[in-house]
């Protein structure tokens, strides 16, 4: 794989605390696994960065070796893969997802 | 059933689990992007197994992905997923 595309996946995850590689835009999903997440993100009021990885068919096959997962959604706290849907959705109703935001520092609004 | 059979066959091979559940899904998604007309694209599988034990969430989402990379390159275009030790699904009470 073109290292262009790994270094540009290192940027983005290190530059953004959360960041959303999804199917689509928050807007405008284009799957119901990625739309999915972005209602538990946006329930959570947590900030996120959303990345269509469909507008970007190098980008998609390039995160799919870079996070050895090969599906979408992926979500990346602090530049860690946390999970795509199934592992997030989980999380988020066992109450384990806060607690990894509060570990990070990361803030969100909804109260625990 | 020639998918799921593939999934049955290589999920057993590898996780040798207390109980495997495979639900074709695909019906739930037909026209969508991804979903094939002869169907087989999309499952929820759970898989209660000890090979999980001491793994992280996303370890063992790899393994299963890892075990149908075929399946995966060829057909299916979505897996949802529930890996489960024996313990942590008696806890749930999910096994039976």
């Amino acid at each position: 794989m073109d290292n262009t595309v790994f270094d540009r996946i290192r940027s983005d995850i290190s530059g953004n605390d959360v960041i959303l590689y999804m199917k689509g835009t928050p807007v405008f999903p284009q799957c119901g696994f990625s739309a999915a997440l972005v209602q538990v993100l946006s329930h959570l009021g947590v900030q996120f960065k959303g990345v269509d990885v469909l507008s970007d068919p190098g980008l998609r096959d390039g995160l799919k070796q870079f996070s050895n997962w090969p599906t979408f959604p992926q979500l990346y706290v602090k530049g860690e893969l946390v999970g795509g849907c199934d592992i997030v959705r989980e999380m988020y109703q066992s109450g384990e997802l806060a607690g990894l935001l509060d570990e990070k520092g990361i803030a969100y609004t909804k109260a625990a | 059933m020639e998918i799921a059979d593939r999934i049955r066959r290589k999920l057993t091979e590898t996780f040798a689990p207390q109980q495997l559940v495979i639900v074709d899904a695909s019906h739930r998604h037909a026209g969508h992007v991804g979903a094939a007309a002869a169907g087989e694209t999309h499952f929820e599988v759970t898989i209660i197994s000890d090979v999980f034990d001491g793994r992280t969430r996303v370890d063992r989402q790899r393994l299963v992905y890892a075990a149908l990379a075929q399946e995966l390159a060829e057909r299916v275009h979505a897996l949802a997923l529930t890996t489960l030790t024996v313990d942590e699904a008696i806890k749930r009470g999910n096994s039976d």
